[in-house]
C-alpha cells in the first residue's frame, strides 16, 4: 500500500469514527429513546463533550511527533479540528434553539451576565474562526499570520475547560479531569518552547 | 382526588411486566451497545423493581399542583440528584443497590422532651399515609410534579415535644462510604445535612415522604424516608434520613457549606434571585421531550399564598 492510499484510508476511517457521535445523536432523537428525562440537557452534554474530546485529540497529534517522531497523524489534524468545531456549533445550536428557544433577550443577558456562558461563547466563536480559516486558500491568503491565529487553539481549549468547570452545580469534578488532560497536552509544547529558548546560549 | 388513565402496568402484574421489559431492554442494549460502544442510558431503566419497593395505600390524595400532569414515574425514578449514588442524573437509579435500608433507624434528639431511636414504622404511621401531589423545583432549573406518600412533617415532629430552645431542626442523611461510593468524593461534606427553621418545619405543607406513585420510595428517591419541601429548591428535601435534631442555632447545610454565595440556608424558590451562574426565572418540566419549552418559575414555586407569611420583613435577595 502506498502512502497516498494509506492517508486516504486513514482519513475515511477517522471521518467515519468522528461522525459516530452525530449519528448516535440523530438516532437518539429520532427513535425518542436513550435521551433521558431531560433530552435537551443530554444533547447539550453530548455535543459539548465531543467538541472537547475531539479538540483534545487534535491537540494530541503534534506532541506525538515531538515525543515519538511520528508524522502520519499530522495529516488528520485539520479534519479532527473541523469536527471539534462542528460539535461546538451543534452545542451552541442546542443551547440557543432547544434550551433557550431563540429568546434573544435571555440569550443577551446570559452572554453578558454569566461568565460561564461568555467564555463558552468566545471559545465556540474562536473554533468557528479557526474552522473558516482552515481551507488551503485561507492558509495561503493569511500567510505568516495563519500560524499565530491558529495557535489560539490552546487558549480556546483553556476557555472550554473553564466553561465546563463553571457550567453546573457540580462541574468541578469533570473539569478537573479535563484540566489534567489539557495540562498533559500542553506540557510537551512548553518543553519545546523552553528548548528553543535555551539552545542559542548552549 | 385525581384518577389517571389505566396503564398497562396496572393490569399486568408488575413483576411480569418488568421482566418482559428487562428482556427487551437487554436485547436493545446488546444491539445498541455493539453499534456505538456505550451502555444503555439509565434513564431507560424501568421503574424500580418490585423486589425493592412495595405497594402502599393512602387515606386520600390531594393535588397541590394545580391539576398539572404528573411527571411519568419512569422519569421521577431515573432522573435524580443523589450524589451518594453518583453524580450523573442516571447514576442513582443505576447504583440503587448501594443504599442499604434493612433495619433502618432514625435517631431523634436535641431540644425535645421525647428523644429516641426509632424504626421508620414507629415514626410514620403507614396506615395513615396521605398522598400529596407537589411541584418539585430543582435549583438547576428543572422541575417535576410528583405524587408523594407520607405524613405532615409537623405532626411527626410534635410527638417528640420540642422545647422552646428548638429554634431549628437539623436532618442528616445516612453516612456509609463503604457502600455509598459517592461519599468518597469530596464534592460535598458528608453526611449530607440540611436544616429548617422550626416554623418552616411545622408548616402544614412540609412533608415527610416514605413513598411515591403508590409505592415505597426507591433508593434513588431517598428511601426509606425523605423530606419534601415544595416551596424550596430540591436539595432542601434531604433524602434517606437517619438523624433529626432540634437545635437552637441555625444549622449548617451541605450546599451552603460547599458554596455559600450560591446556596443559602433558606433556598426558597425565587425567580427574581438568580443563581450566580444561571437564571432562575424559568424552568424545564422534565417530560423527556426534546422540544419542550421552558415555563416561568413561580415565587415560592407557586406556594406563595401558603408560605409567604413565614418570611415577612425578610430581604429574600439577601436571605436567599
Amino acid at each position: 500500500m502506498n502512502t497516498k492510499t494509506r492517508d486516504t484510508l486513514g482519513k475515511v476511517g477517522v471521518f467515519a469514527l468522528a461522525s459516530v457521535p452525530l449519528l448516535d445523536g440523530i438516532w437518539r432523537v429520532t427513535s425518542g429513546t436513550r435521551l433521558g428525562g431531560n433530552p435537551i440537557e443530554t444533547l447539550e452534554h453530548l455535543s459539548g463533550q465531543w467538541a472537547l474530546y475531539l479538540l483534545a485529540i487534535t491537540l494530541a497529534l503534534t506532541p506525538l511527533r515531538t515525543l515519538f517522531g511520528w508524522r502520519w497523524q499530522l495529516k488528520l489534524r485539520r479534519m479532527l479540528g473541523l469536527f471539534a468545531a462542528f460539535y461546538a456549533l451543534v452545542h451552541v445550536v442546542c443551547y440557543v434553539w432547544l434550551d433557550l428557544g431563540f429568546a434573544w433577550d435571555e440569550i443577551g443577558t446570559e452572554l453578558i451576565g454569566r461568565p460561564t456562558i461568555t467564555i463558552g461563547a468566545v471559545a465556540a466563536l474562536g473554533l468557528l474562526v479557526l474552522a473558516l480559516t482552515s481551507p488551503r486558500a485561507a492558509v495561503r491568503r493569511l500567510g505568516k499570520r495563519w500560524q499565530p491565529l491558529h495557535r489560539s487553539v490552546y487558549l480556546i481549549a483553556v476557555m472550554a475547560v473553564v466553561h465546563v468547570a463553571w457550567k453546573g452545580k457540580d462541574g468541578g469534578e469533570d473539569a478537573l479531569v479535563y484540566a489534567l488532560v489539557l495540562i498533559a497536552l500542553l506540557l510537551p509544547r512548553f518543553a519545546v518552547l523552553a528548548k528553543k529558548r535555551s539552545s542559542p546560549q548552549a | 382526588m385525581m384518577r389517571k388513565a389505566i396503564s398497562s402496568n396496572e393490569i399486568t402484574p408488575e413483576s411480569v411486566f418488568l421482566k418482559r421489559r428487562q428482556v427487551l431492554q437487554a436485547a436493545m442494549a446488546l444491539g445498541a451497545g455493539s453499534l456505538v460502544g456505550c451502555s444503555v442510558d439509565s434513564a431507560e431503566a424501568d421503574t424500580p423493581s418490585a423486589a425493592t419497593t412495595r405497594a402502599l395505600t393512602s387515606t386520600g390524595s390531594t393535588d397541590f399542583a394545580g391539576g398539572e400532569n404528573w411527571t411519568p414515574e419512569k422519569l421521577v425514578t431515573s432522573y435524580n440528584n443523589f450524589y451518594e449514588l453518583g453524580l450523573d442524573k442516571g447514576d442513582p437509579a443505576k447504583n440503587a443497590d448501594w443504599l442499604k435500608t434493612d433495619g433502618w433507624t432514625v435517631e431523634v434528639g436535641g431540644a425535645c422532651a421525647k428523644p429516641g431511636t426509632f424504626a421508620v414504622e414507629d415514626l410514620v404511621n403507614f396506615n395513615a399515609l396521605e398522598e400529596r401531589v407537589y411541584r418539585l423545583r430543582c435549583v438547576e432549573a428543572w422541575s417535576m410534579v410528583v405524587p408523594w406518600l407520607g405524613v405532615p412533617l409537623g405532626d411527626m415532629l410534635k410527638r417528640f415535644e420540642p422545647t422552646s430552645n428548638a429554634k431549628y431542626v437539623r436532618f442528616d442523611t445516612v453516612l456509609d462510604p463503604d457502600n455509598l461510593k459517592g461519599q468518597r468524593s469530596s464534592i460535598l461534606q458528608w453526611p449530607y445535612t440540611e436544616g429548617l427553621r422550626i416554623d418552616e418545619a411545622m408548616h402544614p405543607l412540609s412533608f415527610m415522604a416514605v413513598g411515591l406513585y403508590g409505592k415505597t420510595l426507591p433508593a434513588q428517591n431517598g428511601a426509606p424516608l425523605r423530606l419534601v419541601m415544595p416551596w424550596k429548591y430540591g436539595y432542601k428535601s434531604i433524602k434517606s434520613i437517619v438523624k433529626i435534631e432540634f437545635v437552637e442555632e441555625q444549622p449548617d447545610t451541605s450546599w451552603n457549606l460547599s458554596a455559600p454565595h450560591e446556596y443559602g440556608f433558606y433556598s426558597n424558590v425565587n425567580p427574581s434571585v438568580s443563581h450566580p451562574r444561571w437564571s432562575q426565572a424559568r424552568e424545564r418540566r422534565i417530560d423527556g421531550n426534546v422540544l419542550s419549552a421552558k415555563i416561568d418559575t413561580q415565587m415560592f414555586n407557586g406556594y406563595a399564598d401558603e408560605v409567604a407569611s413565614l418570611y415577612t420583613g425578610m430581604d429574600l435577595s439577601k436571605s436567599f
